[in-house]
Order: structure tokens, then sequence, then C-alpha cells
């Protein structure tokens, strides 16, 4: 499929020029165009952030819901209807603070859609503040004797909860990251891909060079099968690995243990909504 | 005592079994052909404490809550202490002397000794002491031994042929001990049955809030467990499978609620159910869905607040909550069942509206509607049919398209050949992000435009009562109940009462309604009378006489009698 399909055309785009989130737009449409996903099955739930607003950059469905919210209706979404594609995107703020519990919960509940979290390490639409995974000592507005509290580990967290599936990329290799999103968005479960996203306006620490110097990718002597090895991966600090880091072998799929889809795999808005004699008989068995 | 109206009320601590004295006997009852009603009070704990339910068997239906109790069995000794104020000289207590009769200072009381434990024990030990007290009560009321006995074939054959006869023995121990006390005990009973009554149903208010869901479609609910609304929850997972409802807890409120707006928006039918407390975090869900223009159905379960408050108590303090919850602007309808028929019929119609007019739709129910139950005529469920008001989409699908009603067609995604774009921001007609300050009015004004659409749909009062009143008392919910048999009670040809089961938005009579009347009287179950501060709102007249409450505990018949004779005598 050619990724044109997904072009909006000529729109009006919040992003700062250099902004890692265009990489990652392009990226993202590349790999759905190569997964032959229509548009018209696929549905991004976002929340609030700069990384929240991509959906509306290429032709999908969207709902662009409120702040570290988009894991909820994603799961909703897919356990209406099975058939969409889901994919649930935004940013390490979205995600992983306002967010954070549903993101634990999402992963427990393992339904099938895929995560991609831009990640970034600061706040870039509130200008500036420390985000989750900011490191130690970075300096901010707020944190102005540097960020102390450790920072979020969402790898390591996932693989913890056994996740179904756990990546890490680079918004600078587009070549890379696009294979790890579709092997993210085949992969049957929920499916994280965190993206480190250089910030140009507001994190000069954390820029393409460093992210650069301080990344290097797993090997074929990582197997992703081996759950604590990739914790120990996800765990590294001095340089961060990226690619797969683990993919559990035995995850059931949320909407597949719904009762709802026991005895009938129509999505919801399918069904008859006939219940007449099903209340009925219901109704006597309260005499 | 009332020789056709009976009260009894079994007290005891949580885990005792008192519940199942109640569902046993008021079916038991209801099968022998007598109008029955039952409402419990607990308290938030999962042993121990006192806990109580009342029965009440009578000759015409009967719905509300009494303070008087004809028969009381205490089954612990606290029993006695915490009901102590509710009884008379004329209460029959039916006590275990053996196992609680020195614990307790029941001097002056009329007690008769009942041996529930030992004759428990003789049947098979103690879990049968229940069955061994309903046995004694369907006794001393002369009902046939077929009906108890098949309830108990009903319920315990599964558990095995020796647990339904221990069960079938206790049950004739205490029905022998019971033909002899109502002799005894000068029991003048004359309760009239009717053997239509034993084709009717009985049904709690928050199953019949499950019910009115299924009936209207439902097939997707995302809660947390929060009393008193959690068995909206139970009853829907219980029935997923049958019913096709997707039915998920969620970790928290804020993610119910987000749930089910990505349900609605992906063509479920969603609901959520809470309490205040719950519901404190759903707001910005509320919220939400007036942004994107969702249905939603939520079910509000009141009970006492701030915070925590009163866990398993009742409380009409959040209708000010539920009409103000979410920022910004936009419509929204508020439902307020007050009998477990309504609690069917508004639940089922909340669907409806959501979808058709795409808000959220609030069912505000309370634990003393959602805990209660008596015997009713099954459900009209004919002539009813579910609308989706989803529309398949074609390639320039705008989702919201500005029309002259307020109302964008709701497409859903994957159905049609449009994109379904929808943004919790400010946004064009496509969904799309936007800060045209012009646009962004022209919003605002397509969304509120449909509030005309609405407001031909409200649910109008309803008029208890002549029409030729001069008082006038205004309700709303489940305070109803009381307010009906207290005015049955007092039979004034010049008192009647209006019943609000909608309160937001008001119909366009109420204020005709409020005008024609002398005197109003305002009862609710707050403290600060929100529903008469809503309706001043609305008409600008300003109730004075107020009935309010708010200890936790629903109206009694008699106070609200007698707190009516006194405002009316004034």
């Amino acid at each position: 499929m050619d990724a044109r399909l997904y072009d909006m055309g000529n729109i009006d785009i919040a992003w700062c020029p250099g902004c890692g989130n265009f990489s990652i737009l392009t990226i993202l449409k590349d790999a759905l165009a190569e997964l032959e996903i229509d548009p018209h099955d696929l549905v991004i739930v976002s929340g609030i952030g700069q990384a929240a607003k991509t959906p509306h950059y290429l032709k999908c469905n969207l709902f662009n819901g409120l702040h570290g919210r988009a894991l909820p209706p994603a799961t909703a979404v897919k356990a209406a209807n099975p058939r969409l594609t889901v994919i649930a995107e935004g940013g390490d703020g979205d995600m992983y603070a306002e967010g954070g519990n549903h993101f634990i919960h999402a992963i427990r509940r393992n339904p099938d859609i895929t995560n991609v979290v831009h990640n970034n390490m600061v706040y870039g639409l509130t200008k500036g503040q420390a985000s989750p995974t900011s490191q130690k000592g970075f300096v901010t507005p707020v944190q102005i004797t540097g960020v102390y509290v450790e920072p979020f580990n969402p790898l390591a967290v996932a693989i913890a909860l056994d996740a179904s599936f756990v990546a890490r990329a680079f918004a600078g290799d587009q070549e890379q990251t696009r294979e790890i999103l579709k092997q993210a968005v085949r992969h049957k479960g929920y499916a994280l891909v965190d993206i480190f996203q250089p910030c140009v306006t507001f994190n000069k620490i954390n820029t393409y060079k460093w992210f650069k110097e301080h990344t290097y990718y797993l090997d074929e002597t990582h197997d992703p099968r081996d759950r604590v090895a990739a914790f120990a991966r996800a765990t590294e600090s001095e340089r961060l690995p990226l690619g797969v880091f683990y993919i559990s072998p035995d995850r059931a799929v949320f909407e597949d243990n719904l009762l709802a889809y026991r005895d009938n795999k129509e999505p919801l808005y399918l069904r008859s909504t006939d219940r007449q004699e099903k209340l009925s008989n219901l109704l006597n068995s309260s005499k | 005592m009332n020789s056709s109206d009976l009260s009894v009320v079994i007290c005891g601590e949580a885990g005792q079994g008192i519940q199942t004295v109640e569902h046993f006997l008021t079916r038991v009852l209801k099968h022998a052909g007598y109008n029955v009603f039952a409402t419990k009070e607990y308290m938030s704990r999962i042993r121990g404490g006192s806990n109580s339910t009342e029965i009440r068997i009578s000759s015409r239906r009967v719905y509300a809550f009494l303070d008087r109790i004809d028969i009381f069995i205490p089954l612990d000794k606290d029993a006695v202490s915490h009901l102590r104020h509710r009884l008379s000289s004329e209460t029959l207590i039916l006590m275990d002397a053996e196992k609680i009769g020195t614990q307790v200072d029941v001097e002056g009381y009329r007690v008769v000794n009942v041996p529930f434990s030992r004759l428990a024990a003789e049947a098979g030990g103690p879990i049968y002491a229940n069955t061994v007290a309903v046995g004694v009560l369907a006794g001393m009321l002369g009902i046939e031994a077929g009906i108890p006995e098949w309830y108990i074939k009903d319920r315990f054959s599964s558990k095995g042929e020796d647990v339904v006869g221990k069960n079938m023995q206790a049950l004739g121990k205490g029905m022998e001990t019971g033909s002899g006390l109502a002799a005894s005990s000068g029991l003048n009973l004359d309760i009239t049955k009717d053997s239509q009554i034993s084709d009717e149903i009985i049904l709690a208010g928050i199953e019949a809030v499950s019910m009115g869901a299924l009936a209207g479609g439902c097939d997707f609910i995302a809660s947390y467990p929060m009393s008193p609304s959690t068995g909206v929850l139970t009853f829907l997972a219980e029935h997923a499978a049958d019913f096709g409802v997707v039915v998920e807890q969620a970790e928290d409120e804020i993610s119910a609620v987000n749930m089910a707006l990505g349900a609605w928006y992906a063509g479920a039918r969603a609901m959520v159910t809470t309490a205040g407390g719950g519901f404190a975090l759903m707001e910005e869900g509320v919220s939400l869905a007036g942004m994107i223009e969702s249905p939603l159905v939520i079910h509000l379960g009141q009970r006492p607040g701030p915070a925590t408050g009163l866990p398993t108590r009742s409380e009409q303090g959040d209708l000010e909550l539920a009409l103000y919850s979410g920022h910004g602007e936009f419509p929204r309808i508020i439902l307020a069942p007050g009998t477990i028929e309504d609690a069917f019929y508004l639940t089922r119609r909340a669907f409806y509206l959501a979808d058709k007019h795409q808000v959220p739709v609030f069912i505000m129910t309370d634990q003393s509607l959602a805990d209660a139950f008596y015997n009713m005529a099954p459900f009209d469920l004919s002539g009813f049919e579910v609308e989706r008001h989803i529309v398949e989409t074609d390639k320039d699908y705008r989702r919201y398209v500005i029309t002259p009603d307020g109302l964008s067609p709701r497409g859903i995604p994957g159905y049609g050949d449009g994109l379904v774009v929808l943004d919790s921001d400010e946004h064009d007609e496509e969904g799309h992000i936007t800060e045209d300050l012009d646009l962004r009015t022209r919003m605002v004004d397509k969304r509120l435009a449909g509030m005309k659409g609405i407001e031909a749909e409200i649910i109008p009062p309803e008029l208890i009562g002549p029409a030729g009143y001069s008082n006038l008392i205004v309700c709303w919910g489940s305070t109803i109940n009381a307010v009906r048999e207290a005015m049955e009670r007092m039979g004034r040809d010049d008192l009647a009462a209006l019943y609000f089961k909608q309160v937001h938005p008001l119909h366009q009579d109420t204020a005709g309604y409020l005008a024609k009347a002398g005197k109003i009287i305002n009862i609710e179950s707050n403290a600060t009378a929100q529903f008469a501060r809503l309706l001043k709102i609305h008409t600008g007249l300003d109730i004075e006489d107020k009935i309010l409450k708010y200890n936790g505990l629903p109206f009694s018949v008699e106070e609200i009698e007698e707190k009516l004779s006194g405002i009316l005598s004034m």
C-alpha cells in the first residue's frame, strides 16, 4: 500500500521545526502502509500533548480524548469491535504520569492494541518541566535544582508485569523503528513501543546526538523470550538498548476472554438488539 | 398492631444470614399470594455489627419503610439495643432465650421464647437456624407447607439430598412452632391474599436498573465497585454471555468512564455504575462526553457524603453534583426513578435518550431504592425496540457537521467509507483540533442547540392525589414511596404529591403545578433542599416548608405523616 494514502494534504502541524515527532509520523505512515492497514479499519486513540496530536496528521479514525486517558478508550474500542486495528499514542507525560495507572492495568488486561509512546524526557506543551522519564539532574523552571526523583522505567515496569510485547526505538532511525513498529502492530496482544524522541525546544540534554551516542541495538544474542535477560537489559543505564526486549510466550488476549464473545464473534454494533425473549425469561426467573 | 399489615424485623450480625431469610421469606410469602416489601439497613463491614431487614406483609401494595415493628426477631444480644427505639409494648419479640435470653434486657416487652438454635441443631446443625426462622413465620401466617418446600428444593437441590432433607426438617420444626405461636400469642392477623400476586415478580431496585439497561440495549459496562451501585456490575456480569455484554472492572472510575466513551465511539451502548465518590472521579469523562457529543449512561447510586461518608446508607445529596458536574457548558439529562418499576423503564429510556441526543444521561438512585424490593406485575416489554442512532458514513463524512437542530449524524469507525474523528479540544466539523474562535462560538451554539430536542421529550412529573389540591408535596426519586403511603394513611382530599422522575431539564408544566398550590412542601433526603433550589431556579418560587432527612436512613411512613400533619395544621 502507498503511504501517501495516509497523507492529510496541506495542513497546519503544531510541532516545532526539527521535532522528532515528524520523523515518528513518517515512520508510522510507512509501517501502516507496509502492513496494508486500511485507514478505515484503523483507530488511533490519544490523550493530550504534542505527541497526542499525531493522529490528526494522518488519515485514520481517531479518538483524541483526555490527558492520560488514551489506554482505557483504546481498550474499549478493541473490546467493542475486535476487527479494528487500534493504536494508543501519546507522550511520556500522557502515558506514564497522568495515565500511569492505566498503563499498568492495560498491560495486565492485554488487549490487542499497540501503545506508541513518544518519549522525549520532558514536557513540551507546558513548556519544559520534568517528565516521569527525565533523567536525574535535569534542570527545569520547576525542578530548579535538577530532577532528584528516580526516573520511571517503562520497559522494566512492563516486563515486570509480563507485558505481551516490549520494545524501544529511536525516532532518529526511521528504518529500524519502522520494522519494530510493524512487529508491534502485527503482534497479537498489548505491545509497547517506547520511542526516544528528541525535543529540540525544551530538552537541550537528550538531543539527536545524545541519543545516538547513548543507545545501541540488541543483537541476536538477546532472546526476547527470556524475561530475566529482558529485565536486565531494560535496567541498563550507561548505554540504552533499542529493539525488541521481550515477547511474553503465553499471554491470553483481553477481548478473547470476554464472555460477550464466547458465543458470538461479531462486533457489538452488528448484533441484534432484540432481547425480548431473553428478558422475558429473566423476568420469569424473578417470580 | 394493624391486622392487615404486618411488619417483621430481623436483626443480627453481618454474616448471620439475614439476607438469606429475607430472600426465602419474601419469595414464599409472594407465592402464597401476599404483598411483600423488604428493606435493609446495614453497616459497612463484612462480619459483626448490627444489620436489620424489615419485611412487610400486607393486604395492599406496600413500598416504603415503616418505623413500627410488629414482630421482632433478634439474632444476637446487640440487636435489641440497636432497634430498641422502634420497639413498643405491642411488639412481639421472638427470641431464642437459650442463646441470648440472659444477656438482654427485654423487661416490659412481649417476649416469646423460640429455641431457634435447638431446633436447628435437631434438624442437623446451627446453619439451619435461618430455615427454622422462616418456618416459624410461615407457620404463624398459616402458609401451606408446599410453598416453602418448593423453595428449598429449588434453591438447595444442587447441594445434595442431605442438605434438602435437613432444611425440610428445620422448616417443619419451625412451622410447627409457628402454628402454635399463632394461637398462643394472641396475633390476630387478617391479611388478605390474592392469587394473582403469586404470579408477580419480585425485584430489587438495583436489579431493575440492571434489567432496564439490558432492555435498553446495554452491551458494555465498565465500573469500579462502590456501594450502593455495584449490583448493576454484578448483574450484568452474571448475564454477560447470554446477553453479549462486555463487562470490565476498571482500575478506577476515571478509566471506567473513559472506557465507556471509547465503547460508544466504536458502536457499543455503554454505561457506568457508581456512587458519589466514584462519580467525582468520572467528572472529566462527563465533560468529555459533552465535548465529543457522545452518548453516555451513568447510574449514580447515592449514599451520604461528603467523602466516604456513610458507605452503606442512603441520601439524595448528589443532585447538584450531577447537575453541575464536568467543566464547560453542554446539555445533559438527569432521570430519578423513585419506584422499582420506574428504575426499569427509565434506565431503558436512558439508553434511548443518550443515543438519540448524544449526551450524558444520569439515572440517579440511592441505597434505599437499590436495596429495597417488593412484588409487582411483570414489566411490559412489548412495543419497545432499541433504536440504534448510528449512520453508515460516506467518504466525505464529517462527524460534527453543523445542523439546525444541533445533532450531527453519529458514525462509528469501520462502518462506511468515512473516517470518524473526534477531539476533546475544540474542533472543526470534521472533528480536527481548531483554534478558529468564530468556529468555537458556532460549535458551542451547536452543542447547546441539542437542548431543544431534549426538551421536546421531558418526562412530566407525576401527580399523585387529587387534581384539586391546595397543598402540594414536591419530591424526586425514592422519597415518593414513603410520601405516597403517608398520603394514603392521611386520606386528605386537599393534599397531592408531585413526583419528579426527570429532574433535569424540568418539564414546562412544573411552574403551573406549583402555582396552583396554596402551600408547597418539599420533601427530600438531604440537608440543604437541593431540589427545592432547582425548582426555584426554574420557577422563581421559594418553597418555605421543607421536610429534610440526612441521617442516612430513608424516610419512614410515620415520620412523613407526622411532619406533614404538623405543617398542614399550621
